[in-house]
């Protein structure tokens, strides 16, 4: 960190943002290079390694700056590098190619082609980040900072008006005033539930018991959702700094950030934003000359996926058994250590600074009439474009999916987008053109939830997928009450069941019937929801449940009981490709003439399915 | 503050000399550094077993007490701790942990048949070691690298887009030297 010790004022602060960004103008050139988990696995680390070897190399190392970001949510094209300016765009860069970036883009302004992104609709070239179809449809408000700073510098944050709304909110306004400003801005809870988040704040404010607590929850469990991972990794500053506001507004003077063990990279990112700022005077005692004191302590989470209930997750903190209690009291009159606590999640915080900065009229500007501002999505499976997405609340799926998404992989039919992970249900096509926001997305069944969006075509059999979250709900149940523990296990036999051709459409009427059980009967969020995948399934694809149930028979072809592979002798032309991948040798016949495949030895496997270039192979 | 803990008092007064001491050879003087620092509170349990199972690779019965003792919490709450979270173990696990992602994304992306492949060549099931203690296999719900997806972890790195071809030159080449490989797949 540059020279100033502590920052004992807004003055200080100003001063340091004016140090840090003099030092980024000293640069002519910047070579940004994502360095978050999906990157590193692609090699992101020795490509930051390359560039300062080479820069170091031909003595470059005083006019580019090299800045290893955190995720910048096109986690698909990794190693993503970006040459600023322009903001050249550089995809599955690998150490091999810095030289030639280096000796092209950075001096000799020429773009490297081989590595530029290509548009899979128009089939060009995209240099410019900017002008690439994932990033222009997006709005960046939450993730602004994600490839502009490096995750563990507090001088890049404050560079880019880091701390400037905490600043703006101890000088200038009044803790009523800030709740106002977060109710007005209609900004609501972005961990699933959608609850005002002023309101809760309220709560505690009013809350008339001390000492009270502030807890983010970066329990990010939901299969399919990692926003919270990025922006843990990426920009834990602003996290920090949604929480000592919320601290300042409810009278809070301690705080915990508890982060899933899964995510050793946004652990070491938010322990040394914490001790940045403790050293620089933003978080302990007396921050920024105001008198108030705040203290945030991390804590690991230990692998259980019902401590992102907000209840479960205090009694994690409090170091038992992670089970939730009975709601109420709530958290806000009775949470960790019988205390008033406020509990939000990663993103909720990480909109605070940013609505105290431009005010609530700019936010609630954005989004729907219920939902406002914007919401990040995890687009993921049969889609081309993989990667965080932030959005306008309101957006509607198709421009999700087919615009920024890039449309479906490999050119398949878009069968439903799951939304909400095992807490949510299946969107289908016929809903594509709705606007999402927490309203809309109920009324068909499905939830915002953390904003897990998984894309399914055609291949992807929907009582699988309801079976597969109910396996997971099954054994995360924490076994606390009965109509969990018992009914997610029930449920999950019976829809295996589906999947082995066995079960009857009775079945099917009591698994209905005991989704709602569950639905009303269960303790927590966990098991109120946990239905969900079930009936929306249902609701949505009943013809599909018809199907496996009455003609035992799974049209995805998916369910590999239900399988049956045979060879049309029509088409088969004996080019033999089948045989040689059949692991069990079942199938049979001649060089040139049809083959046959021996039903009792085939074990299902599909691999003469993928291989065959003549759809003679015949799956049913 | 940890609030009043009516069970904590009770087990003050039998003493520690009252536990049942599991002799398993576990090293507990390893534990002293280990739980340095850390306040002596049931809020300490959750760290005091993370760090635990750091030094010893998994947590050995001995261990569990000698935390029990040491942060003056009843055996049983601290047992109740260790079984309830997935990240603690109770057994003996292998050099390399392989863990597969099974979250919608990977499962969509053929995490089972991948899962099926490991546990063929391996020789194990999901959750077991094999006996040479070289390998660890276990799933974990979702690793949030879901633009990997399938992805599996060895030894703490991460491999993606993977088939079942891939993964198994992935584990062939942990088995073949013990060090993490420096090439990617």
């Amino acid at each position: 960190m540059t020279g100033v010790t502590r920052i004992r004022s807004s003055k200080d602060l100003a001063r340091l943002r004016g140090t840090a960004q003099e030092a980024r103008r000293r640069y002519r050139k910047r070579v940004t290079i994502c360095n978050g988990t999906g990157c590193r696995a692609c090699g992101g680390l020795d490509v930051t390694a390359a560039f300062r070897s080479e820069l170091a190399r031909k003595g470059l190392t005083d006019v580019v700056q090299v800045m290893p970001t955190g995720c910048q949510g096109y986690c698909q094209r990794g190693p993503i590098v970006v040459v600023d300016p322009p903001g050249v765009f550089y995809q599955r860069v690998t150490a091999e190619d810095v030289p030639t970036v280096v000796a092209s883009t950075l001096e000799a302004d020429e773009v490297v082609e081989k590595l530029l992104y290509t548009d899979p609709l128009t089939g060009e070239h995209v240099p410019l980040e900017k002008d690439i179809r994932f990033y222009a449809g997006q709005q960046r408000i939450v993730f602004a900072l994600n490839g502009e700073i490096e995750p563990s510098s507090i001088d890049d944050y404050i560079g880019m008006g880091g701390y400037e709304a905490l600043a703006k909110a101890l000088e200038d306004m009044s803790p009523e005033q800030i709740i106002q400003e977060v109710t007005d801005a209609g900004l609501r809870g972005r961990g699933g539930a959608g609850f005002p988040t002023g309101v809760k704040w309220r709560f505690v404010r009013e809350a008339a018991t001390f000492p009270k607590y502030v807890i983010c929850n970066g329990d990010e469990g939901d299969p399919g959702a990692f926003m919270d991972r990025s922006l843990l990794e990426a920009t834990p500053h602003s996290v920090l700094e949604g929480m000592l506001i919320a601290g300042y507004a409810m009278g809070a003077s301690e705080a915990y950030i508890y982060v899933r063990a899964e995510y050793p990279l946004a652990i070491e990112h938010v322990g040394k934003a914490l001790a940045d700022a403790s050293t620089l005077g933003l978080l302990g005692e007396d921050i920024l000359g105001t008198g108030l004191s705040f203290h945030v302590h991390i804590k690991e989470g230990a692998g259980a996926f019902v401590c992102g209930e907000e209840t479960a997750l205090i009694t994690s903190i409090e170091g038992r058994r992670g089970t939730p209690r009975p709601r109420p009291p709530f958290p806000a009159q009775s949470g960790l250590f019988g205390k008033p606590t406020n509990i939000n999640n990663v993103e909720t915080f990480a909109n605070v600074p940013p609505i105290i900065l431009n005010g609530a009229a700019w936010y609630a500007g954005m989004g729907t009439e219920k939902s406002k501002g914007t919401k990040i999505f995890s687009l993921t499976g049969k889609v081309q474009n993989n990667g965080l997405v932030e959005v306008p609340m309101g957006t509607t799926l198709r421009q999700v999916i087919f615009e920024i998404g890039g449309g479906m992989h490999e050119g398949r039919d878009f069968k439903a987008a799951q939304m909400g992970g095992p807490s949510g249900g299946c969107v289908p096509a016929k809903h594509l053109d709705l606007p999402i926001d927490y309203e809309s997305l109920q009324s068909i069944g499905a939830i915002m939830g953390s904003g897990g969006l998984v894309v399914m075509d055609d291949r992807t059999c929907m009582v699988d997928v309801a079976r597969f979250f109910l396996a997971f709900t099954m054994s995360e149940s924490c076994g606390k009450c009965v109509p969990c523990r018992i009914g997610t296990k029930q449920m999950h036999d019976t829809l295996d069941g589906f999947t082995r051709g066995e079960g009857s459409v009775d079945d099917l009427t009591q698994l209905e019937a005991l989704a709602q059980n569950v639905k009303r009967g269960s303790l927590c969020g966990l098991g109120q929801t946990a239905p969900n995948p079930v009936l929306s399934t249902i609701m949505h694809f009943r013809e599909e449940y018809e199907a496996h149930i009455v003609e035992k028979r799974c049209p995805a072809g998916v369910c590999k009981a239900l399988l049956s592979f045979r060879i049309d002798s029509e088409k088969c032309v004996g080019c033999m490709a089948c045989a040689k991948v059949c692991p069990v040798n079942a199938i049979t016949g001649e060089k040139k003439q049809p083959h046959t495949i021996d039903p009792t030895l085939c074990i299902k496997c599909g691999q003469c399915f993928e291989k065959c270039k003549f759809d003679a192979v015949l799956r049913g | 503050m940890p609030m009043k803990d009516p069970l904590a008092r009770r087990w003050r007064k039998g003493g520690p000399g009252e536990l049942r001491r599991p002799d398993d050879g576990a090293d507990l003087s390893l534990l002293e550094d280990a739980l340095q620092g850390l306040p002596r509170n049931e809020m300490s349990v959750i760290p005091a077993l993370q760090r635990a199972q750091e030094v010893y690779g998994y947590l050995p019965e001995s261990v569990l007490a000698q935390i029990a003792d040491e942060l003056r919490v009843p055996w049983a709450r601290v047992y109740g701790v260790a079984t309830f979270y997935a990240q603690f173990h109770l057994k003996p696990r292998g050099r390399h942990i392989v863990l597969v992602c099974r979250g919608t994304a990977c499962h969509v992306g053929g995490a089972s048949e991948i899962l099926g492949a490991l546990e063929e060549r391996l020789g194990i099931r999901e959750g077991e070691t094999t006996p040479d203690l070289m390998f660890t296999l276990e799933t974990v719900a979702c690793l949030g690298a879901c633009a990997l997806a399938p992805v599996i972890v060895v030894g703490g790195r991460y491999y993606g887009h993977l088939d079942e071809a891939k993964t198994l030159a992935v584990i062939d080449m942990y088995t073949d030297g013990n060090a993490a490989p420096e090439v990617q797949p």
